[in-house]
């Protein structure tokens, strides 16, 4: 270890360090300061952001042996992480308070969670990425059972985990066999050793376990049973964490496995994600359809904007790595919309996650109705929103590297599932309020403001899509 | 066919047959008792693989430690009422039956640590060092992160189950031990001086 380890680690350590100091706070001070939590999980999340970019002015390099990447494209996905994390905070505030949730946990929990994930985007060896995993899942398990007292919310984490313990193991197994093929931990060892290796089939092997574990993290399908489940039984603020930093994690860890440690497989690992894209396309194309809970509904489109997400990996070129990445951002950005929406119309004794509870909400909150409309449109890839040339640049990727069966098979897709997305702005715009339930939007002025500039992002950078995506294919290429 | 393979096979037989059993058998508690047997087993092979801390820390850390806390859980779970209340005589073959394959496991192993003629070549021996030096070694150099990391999930798991757990509750009476220790001899009876009632009926100035 020296000096330098510590400089590329430095946003990493900061956030540890700060964790444990909120941790302390909320414990011994954290009732008679209400909102003190929030806003130093804020300060920690601007202060780690501003380190990260000072630390990539020492990058691109690697510390701790190997262990720990510090490139490009560890700096964006941080980047976005945090900035993930950051509107979750603003988002769930008003919620947390009205449920009386732990927020103090909450907040300590996200942060772990977000310690995880740059661990995970910056890890250099199958050991980093599993510990990052497991940090990342494991306070995502505490905060989906948050909620006590709902014992949906007990069940939706009961199912994660227990499913999250299989994908871990799974994972785990399929390491296990490829360190016993290549000898090595470190990523970029496993590559280079990897062609001239005599237990070429043994690695084979184990990267179909690693796969599984990859398309577990992600819910892709035919391993996105927990994701519907979790959606809809914990807390919506809870939700949008799990539907947002998670999923750059997720393609941080494919990138990193994939296209450092495995790409001598590739032939191998592009037939195998080819079918979980096309699955996750189906299964999340239509059986959105005839899911009344929105949350539920936003679950099955998560499935399906994972196929388009494995569309760019398969394509195994650094175009389709950078559209993969181009996607989980615009998804992140989306579904954080998206559940703001519900979040800001949620209150006490009321989630606002049936589809019907929608109904008539241009006549009650005409700003809130547009910028769901806006997440709905940019979900379904109306050009020029931000999710269209999301979809447009992953289906570029495939038709480029010879897949254009697989690119007809994401058009495709997204032509049904227009179907769900605008169903929700019909009932917006066309459906008389119900009598019985008013639609109050929320009064919290942050949570306004936050929210139109994260929906109006999806038209800026749909727009102005061009920088974007100049950062990811520089987060690829280096 | 060397007597370190011979070894090998037992204790895969055994570790494989635990794993069977753990998740056929129908009472949770001989479950466990099953798993202990793998654990004992994959230690055991672990020792034949030289790595002896390793096989060591097993053994300690899931037999002695992870898996009697299980076992207590499981019991306290009362998974299965009539079964777990059947009594000793009942668990008595299993419990033999587990200890006498362990002790097997174990002379075997001994006796297979001295027949050892050529020791296969690992990184540790090679290098001269013992075990424990090799790992320590490689937890604080090239594995510090990791490990650290590690450290910080442990975290994630006390925070977790925390928050998952502890309730504060309103207006529950409980002691306060350091106040009852802490409390002073005029805290605990209060003298009042009370002027003494004069006698008369109702002759007050």
């Amino acid at each position: 270890m020296s000096w330098n380890d510590l400089i590329n680690v430095l946003p990493e350590l900061y956030l540890t360090g700060s964790i444990c100091v909120l941790l302390l706070f909320d414990a011994f001070a954290g009732a008679r300061y209400r909102n003190a939590m929030h806003w130093l999980s804020m300060l920690v999340l601007i202060v780690t952001a501003l380190l990260v970019v000072a630390a990539q002015r020492v990058g691109p390099a690697t510390a701790f042996s190997g262990m720990y990447i510090n490139d490009a494209l560890a700096g964006l996905l941080k980047l976005f992480s945090i900035l993930a994390v950051a509107l979750v905070f603003v988002f769930a505030s008003p919620y947390l308070r009205m449920r009386k949730l732990a927020a103090g946990e909450f907040h300590t929990l996200a942060l772990f969670a977000l310690l995880g994930i740059m661990m995970l985007v910056s890890a250099g060896n199958l050991v980093m990425i599993y510990l990052g995993l497991e940090m990342l899942t494991l306070s995502s398990y505490a905060l989906v059972a948050l909620d006590r007292d709902s014992p949906r919310a007990t069940e939706a984490a009961m199912k994660y985990f227990v499913l999250g313990a299989m994908a871990s193991g799974l994972l785990l197994y399929g390491m296990s066999m490829i360190y016993g093929a290549t000898g090595t931990l470190s990523l970029a060892g496993i590559g280079a050793t990897l062609p001239m290796s005599p237990h070429y089939m043994l690695a084979v092997f184990g990267v179909v376990f690693v796969l599984a574990g990859i398309a577990f993290k992600f819910g892709a399908a035919p391993f996105h049973m927990w994701l519907p489940d979790v959606y809809e039984g914990s807390p919506t603020a809870v939700t949008l964490f799990v539907a947002s930093a998670p999923k750059l994690a997720a393609v941080g860890m494919a990138l990193r496995l994939l296209d450092l440690g495995l790409h001598p497989l590739f032939p191998y690992w592009q037939d195998m994600l080819a079918v979980l894209a096309v699955a996750s396309l189906a299964i999340g194309s239509l059986v959105a359809i005839v899911q009344s809970n929105l949350k539920r509904m936003l679950a099955y489109s998560t499935i399906g904007h994972m196929g388009y997400l494995l569309i760019g990996l398969c394509a195994g070129t650094s175009f389709g790595a950078a559209a993969s990445v181009f996607y989980a951002i615009a998804y992140v950005l989306m579904s954080t919309a998206a559940f703001g929406v519900i979040l800001a119309l949620a209150r006490t004794g009321f989630e606002a996650d049936q589809i019907e509870d929608l109904r008539g909400l241009n006549q009650r909150s005409p700003w809130l109705a547009g910028l769901m409309a806006l997440a709905m449109f940019s979900l379904a890839g109306v050009p020029p929103l931000f999710g269209f040339w999301a979809k447009l640049l992953v289906l570029q990727a495939a038709i480029q590297a010879n897949l254009l069966w697989l690119a007809i098979v994401g058009a495709v897709a997204a032509i049904i599932s227009l179907f769900y997305y605008l169903r929700v702005v019909k009932v917006m715009y066309f459906d008389s309020p119900a009598e019985d339930r008013t639609l109050i939007a929320t009064s919290d002025a942050s949570l306004r403001w936050v929210l139109s500039l994260n929906a109006l992002a999806l038209l800026a950078l749909g727009v102005f899509q061009g920088p974007l995506l100049d950062w990811c294919l520089r987060g690829i290429t280096g | 066919m060397s007597i370190e393979l011979l070894a090998f096979y037992f204790f895969a037989f055994f570790a494989v047959l635990g794993a069977l059993l753990v998740i056929s058998l129908r009472n949770p508690v001989h479950a466990v008792l099953s798993l202990v047997l793998t654990f004992f087993s994959m230690a055991s092979i672990w020792m034949l693989l030289r790595a002896e801390f390793l096989a060591l820390v097993l053994i300690v850390v899931y037999v002695g430690a992870v898996m009697v806390l299980f076992l207590f859980v499981v019991m306290m779970l009362d998974i299965k009422v009539a079964a777990a209340r059947e009594g000793f005589i009942r668990y008595l073959p299993v419990g033999i039956g587990v200890a006498a394959v362990m002790l097997a496991e174990m002379v075997a192993l001994l006796g297979v640590r001295a027949m050892h003629v050529a020791p296969p070549p690992s990184a540790a021996v090679m290098g001269g060092q013992a075990n424990v030096v090799w790992i320590g070694r490689a937890l604080y150099t090239e594995y510090l992160l990791p490990f650290e990391l590690a450290a910080m999930i442990l975290t994630v798991g006390i925070v977790a189950a925390v928050a998952l757990t502890l309730r504060r509750r309103p207006g529950v009476r409980h002691q306060d031990a350091a106040r009852q220790v802490a409390v002073s001899a005029h805290e605990r009876v209060r003298l009042v001086s009370m002027p003494a009632e004069r006698g008369g009926n109702g002759a007050q100035p």
